[in-house]
């Protein structure tokens, strides 16, 4: 089964995804390694633009939208606003001195995860639909719900997580009237 | 292209962002690097909405077909919940750096050490 069109793993697809991954990965780098925050802030764009390149790999077009949106347009423009408020104190941005500690946990984590990730027996949609473990109207059903997740996404909002969608709408009021009322002049 | 190649990426810069979120000092890199972890989890949320099974459709308890099958866009739904709240909280986090930065004229986590004298 295809879930819908350009989801096959082809070499042309592997080579797009493993461009992305790694071009998003060493931006992320950049952003902890490099010591002008300015330059970081813009690194972290091009590391969000490679997530969302990855959301398109995997059908999820409605989430990439949402991330140049949401990240690149709105919360990147924050963030170097914020870079630029702040920047006559112009001290880079040095590292403390957990640093070599931190790394040890965090390769320790990462390669416990790896291991997890790779030694977990995954139940997939794929080798589900092959082998007949669900009915052909099931595996129709999710081709339908991949091929527009917009619909789907927004039946679920409003039906299973209508709760936590109303919850969220509180939680960014909250923090609007938060942010005004720190940075409010005295 | 399989799922194990996604959750790894998700994971390398979910622990790329937690290296950095706990070893700078500049608070804004600090905000940055929480926001790389979000996208690692919301990476590995898509790529098991996209890949795996829900229990629902696989033992034929998630109601309706059309409603069932909706449930395999549940990972997608939480990274919707995702960038909302990462959207409150980089404006709340960026709201309390500025306040930082006018009020000591530092934007150094470490030197935010009122409380501890």
């Amino acid at each position: 089964m295809q879930l819908g069109a350009g989801t096959e793993s082809t070499v042309i697809v592997d080579i797009v995804f493993w461009a992305i991954a790694v071009s998003s990965i060493i931006a992320a780098l950049a952003v902890v390694f490099l010591k002008d925050v300015f330059r970081a802030a813009l690194f972290l764009v091009v590391s969000l633009m490679g997530v969302a390149g990855m959301f398109i790999l995997m059908r999820a077009e409605f989430l990439a939208v949402v991330q140049v949106l949401i990240y690149i347009g709105a919360i990147s423009v924050l963030i170097i606003f914020a870079v630029v408020t702040t920047r006559d104190m112009d001290d880079g941005s040095p590292f403390n001195a957990l640093r070599s500690p931190v790394l040890v946990i965090v390769g320790l984590l990462l390669a416990g995860v790896t291991f997890v990730v790779y030694s977990t027996d995954w139940n997939l949609i794929d080798t589900a639909v092959s082998t007949g473990t669900v009915t052909t109207a099931a595996a129709e059903e999710m081709v339908v719900v991949f091929e527009n997740t917009v619909p789907g996404i927004a039946g679920l909002l409003l039906t299973n997580y209508v709760l936590a969608f109303e919850v969220a709408s509180i939680v960014l009021l909250a923090s609007v009237i938060g942010a005004l009322a720190l940075l409010r002049k005295r | 292209m399989d799922i194990e190649s996604f959750l790894l990426v998700g994971a390398i810069i979910f622990f790329i962002g937690l290296f950095g979120a706990l070893t700078k000092r500049n608070a804004i890199v600090v905000l940055m690097c929480i926001e790389l972890m979000f996208n690692g989890v919301n990476i590995t949320a898509v790529a098991i909405s996209r890949f795996v099974l829900p229990a629902a459709i696989a033992d034929g308890t998630g109601g309706a077909l059309t409603d069932a099958a909706q449930l395999v866009l549940t990972g997608q739904v939480f990274s919707v919940f995702i960038i909302t709240i990462a959207a409150a909280e980089v404006a709340l986090g960026l709201a309390i750096v500025i306040s930082l930065f006018r009020n000591r004229d530092t934007i150094f986590v470490s030197d935010a050490n009122e409380l501890k004298h």
